[in-house]
């Protein structure tokens, strides 16, 4: 479904992405782990044009999009869920909603994905018209996946949705992934939390200072000796 | 001959013009050039500090207003009309300077808030139109009634060439005050405060007081300004000597030439006055405002296009070609 | 005879708010653009003027109808306010704020001059009168109240379309997270361009209110520019409600101050306590932002 090759790319004069390759397939979940620094971020951005590449191609569905502009990817129906979640904070949850249906086509389906989303997420719907900033960590999480939902994606991508969450909360996100999954969205997430999201996805990356050092089954990975010895510091 | 030799055989070359035979109105330009290079320059003193004042027009109108009528109401001298204004410029300044700086209103803000107070000065001379006589004007009663050519007294001068020299010293005065506030610790200070405020703060420096300082030693030096207009142009009116227009055209001028180098302010009004002759010159005096109408188009472009202004951008080009990098930062600036 | 309550004092007041909703109007231009983009037009009354112009011209000198002039100025006014962000803002954008003051600045001194060369600096009239209103002593000018019925009934409609379109969503949204929009699938450059269509057309419709109560010429930008500044300040700039308070906050201290005294007295109080307010809330009466 979604296609990097050879991938470059980085800010001003420094390179933070070396000829970087990976596929998502329909109705995978994909993750893309390594450590802080590595790059996962400047991925993301580089998949959504956030920002140019230096080289490299990224086809979706067969469609190259390298060139396209950055406000037309979610019309390709790759949603991305920025790290930071970045809610709009003085807009209420519904009106952050109403947001992610900008799309033309995604306008018709408003009030029937609205309802999807609220029933997906019944804390959102409670607190409907309460502005985003004023929401916990989850709950803004939790909101800024829905406003994802709401442009009707086929490809959702999550950066980092674990970070700066209680382990709890952390627990719910992932479970909701799986729910995701069920849905029917092909899913890549980036992520630190190594050990959780191996359990949850079908396969993975690892990236580390941007490249790909390895990648493939994720049970595997969890249980390669490499990884369990530098990210989960067992011996 | 460096730099230094050039710069003192040109002043003496300036020194010495008018006794070329110049005529009246080439004389008059000379003086305007001197007098707005004064004036900019005294705005550049505080502007190039971070503190962009839209409201030198405020302090301007007092100077000049201020001993115009001292001089016409009650037989004042300007001396003590001046020193009159001045003491009401260092009010103004500290009652305006003072709260901005504590509170931290800083760029967009302060920008408006001196141009709140130079709309009030402008307002308060007109709505005292039994006085000031409106947006009318005013002029000074004349002192030369018996064929004097002069009043020490009265500070009227009815040559040019006197008003040329005094208005050389006080520009020359300016560019050495200019030079003092670089030279003392307060221009580092100052520095540090407007790069980075809480930093110098926390290394002790008095950030209040250095910009305070600067303040009102901006707006005495312009208000002195003002005096000088008035007893020269012996006209003045609201709009002339205060409220946003002329406030405008000051920060102008400065940056048009180039506010952070010590000559870009006078650069910056002999400029001006170049371009509004040259334009009457080619267009005739039957079309008002076209000089404004391309004074306007050049700042924008200016702006956008050389923030440093003409000087400043001259000397970075100047500075630039051994190493390229000068172009190459000009570049990444826009 | 002396009775607390003073018909004319009433009068005053009223007059005050009906100043209010034009005020109100002109600042709602000017904080939507700040709020959106984040600069500040100091040119915006001179927007306005060339918008009276346009009518004058239109309407006086090539006999069109008044209602279609105003809607043609609208706009171009409109288109005004995109060319200016276009090819004015823009470059800037990036450059500290006060380079956007300055060479909005520069189009300040630009269309002043423009319009004297074009009209001279003769006040022009579009000689329109409509009658006034008598309730008992008091008197209200037919043009103010119709100005204030407009007014308010466009900022209702810019209230309307703020809070329940998308394009009026992404307005809002905007300029809380501009970065972010890209993943929506908003072009951020068509908001900022569509606000300055907006801003551009707000000061196009104040034109018209003006121009039924006041002549034109040059300069008449710098009556009410500082002012509308000041108010937008008052209310935190960027805060469309601030503006709308502060507006009315303005017209009566202007209103009334002109009533007991002379009519400059009005504005200098008003700026007085625009200062006075500066320092006790530097950001503004309602602000809630910085």
């Amino acid at each position: 479904m979604l296609e990097l090759r050879s991938v470059n790319a980085g800010y001003g004069s420094f390179q933070a992405l070396f000829d970087v390759s990976l596929e998502v397939k329909a109705g995978e979940a994909v993750a893309v782990i390594g450590p802080n620094g590595a790059g996962k971020t400047t991925l993301l951005r580089a998949m959504t044009r956030l920002i140019d590449l230096r080289s490299g191609q990224l086809s979706m569905e067969s469609k190259d999009f390298t060139q396209a502009p950055a406000h037309e990817v979610v019309s390709l129906g790759i949603a991305h869920v920025p790290e930071g979640r970045r809610l709009f904070p003085r807009l209420t949850v519904e009106d952050n909603l109403r947001m992610g249906a900008f799309l033309p086509g995604a306008r018709a389906e408003f009030s029937s994905r609205l309802e999807k989303v609220y029933s997906l997420f019944p804390r959102m719907a409670e607190r409907r018209y309460q502005l985003a900033g004023t929401m916990s960590g989850g709950e803004q999480q939790m909101c800024a996946i829905g406003r994802a939902l709401m442009s009707g994606p086929r490809l959702l991508l999550l950066d980092e949705p674990s970070a700066g969450l209680a382990p709890v909360v952390v627990q719910s996100i992932f479970d909701l992934v799986r729910q995701l999954r069920t849905e029917g969205y092909t899913v890549l997430i980036v992520e630190q939390n190594i050990q959780q999201v191996l359990q949850v996805v079908d396969r993975a990356y690892l990236l580390e200072t941007g490249r790909i050092r390895s990648s493939g089954d994720a049970k595997a990975l969890l249980g390669s000796e490499a990884i369990r010895r530098a990210y989960l510091g067992l011996v | 001959m460096n730099l230094r030799h050039f710069s003192v055989l040109l002043l003496v070359v300036v020194v010495l013009i008018p006794w070329a035979g110049l005529g009246k109105y080439p004389l008059h330009l000379m003086v305007m050039a001197a007098l707005w290079g004064y004036i900019y320059t005294s705005w550049a003193i505080m502007g190039r500090l971070g503190m962009v004042s839209f409201g030198h027009g405020a302090f301007l109108g007092v100077g000049a207003y201020s001993v115009v009528l001292c001089w016409n109401l009650w037989g004042l001298s300007p001396w003590i009309g001046a020193l009159i204004g001045v003491v009401a410029t260092v009010v103004l300044a500290v009652i305006i300077g003072y709260p901005c700086f504590r509170f931290k209103i800083v760029g967009h803000y302060f920008a408006l808030v001196t141009l709140a107070l130079s709309e009030v000065v402008r307002l308060v001379i007109v709505a005292l139109r039994e006085q000031t006589g409106g947006s009318l004007g005013i002029t000074p009663k004349s002192a030369l009634g018996g064929g004097e050519s002069y009043s020490l007294m009265a500070l009227q001068f009815d040559s040019k060439l006197v008003w040329f020299y005094i208005m050389l010293a006080f520009w020359l005065m300016a560019l050495w005050v200019w030079h003092q506030v670089d030279r003392s610790m307060t221009r580092l200070a100052l520095q540090a405060i407007s790069d980075e405020e809480d930093a110098a703060a926390s290394v002790g420096i008095p950030v209040n007081r250095s910009k305070l300082q600067v303040t009102v030693l901006s707006a005495v030096m312009t208000c002195i300004g003002g005096v000088l207009y008035a007893q020269y142009q012996l006209y003045i009116s609201p709009e002339t000597v205060s409220g946003i227009s002329i406030s405008l055209q000051m920060v102008f001028g400065a940056i048009a030439g180039g506010m952070f180098i010590l000559l870009g302010p006078t650069f910056g009004a002999v400029f001006l006055l170049i371009l509004s002759e040259g334009l009457r010159i080619l267009v005739g005096n039957d079309i008002h405002g076209v000089d404004q109408l391309i004074y306007g188009l050049l700042l924008v472009l200016f702006i956008i296009f050389m923030p440093e202004g003409i000087l400043g951008g001259l000397l970075k080009r100047l500075k630039a070609q051994p190493a390229q990098s000068g172009q190459q930062s000009l570049a990444q600036r826009s | 005879m002396d009775s607390i309550f003073d018909i004319f004092l009433l009068e005053a007041v009223l007059n005050g708010v009906l100043l209010g909703g034009l005020l109100a109007l002109l600042s709602l231009g000017l904080n939507l653009i700040f709020g959106v983009i984040d600069v500040v037009w100091i040119c915006y009354a001179e927007l306005v003027m060339i918008g009276m112009y346009g009518i004058w011209w239109l309407h006086t000198q090539q006999g069109l109808p008044l209602p279609l002039a105003m809607v043609i100025s609208i706009s171009m006014v409109a288109a005004c306010g995109v060319l200016l962000h276009q090819y004015v803002v823009s470059p800037v954008l990036s450059a500290e704020p006060i380079n956007q003051l300055l060479v909005t600045g520069g189009v300040l001194f630009f269309l002043q001059a423009f319009a004297t060369v074009l009209f001279g600096v003769e006040f022009r009239n579009v000689g329109f009168r409509m009658p006034s209103l008598n309730l008992g002593d008091m008197s209200f000018s037919g043009a103010r109240l119709v100005a204030f019925g407009v007014a308010v009934a466009a900022i209702g409609g810019m209230w309307w379309f703020l809070r329940n379109t998308y394009l009026g969503t992404a307005i809002r949204a905007i300029s809380q997270d501009r970065g972010v929009m890209p993943l929506m699938g908003v072009n951020a450059r068509q908001i900022y361009t569509l606000t300055s269509a907006l801003g551009g057309g707000f000061a196009g419709l104040a034109a018209c209110l003006l121009v039924l109560q006041y002549d034109v010429h040059p300069a008449i930008g710098l009556t009410f520019g500082p002012l509308t500044f000041l108010i937008c300040v008052l209310g935190g700039l960027g805060n469309l409600i601030g503006g709308l308070v502060a507006a009315f906050v303005f017209a009566q201290f202007i209103s009334v101050g002109g009533f007991f005294l002379q009519l400059e007295w009005g504005y200098v109080i008003a700026f007085v306590f625009f200062i006075a307010v500066m320092f006790w809330k530097p950001e503004g009466l309602l602000s809630k932002r910085r």
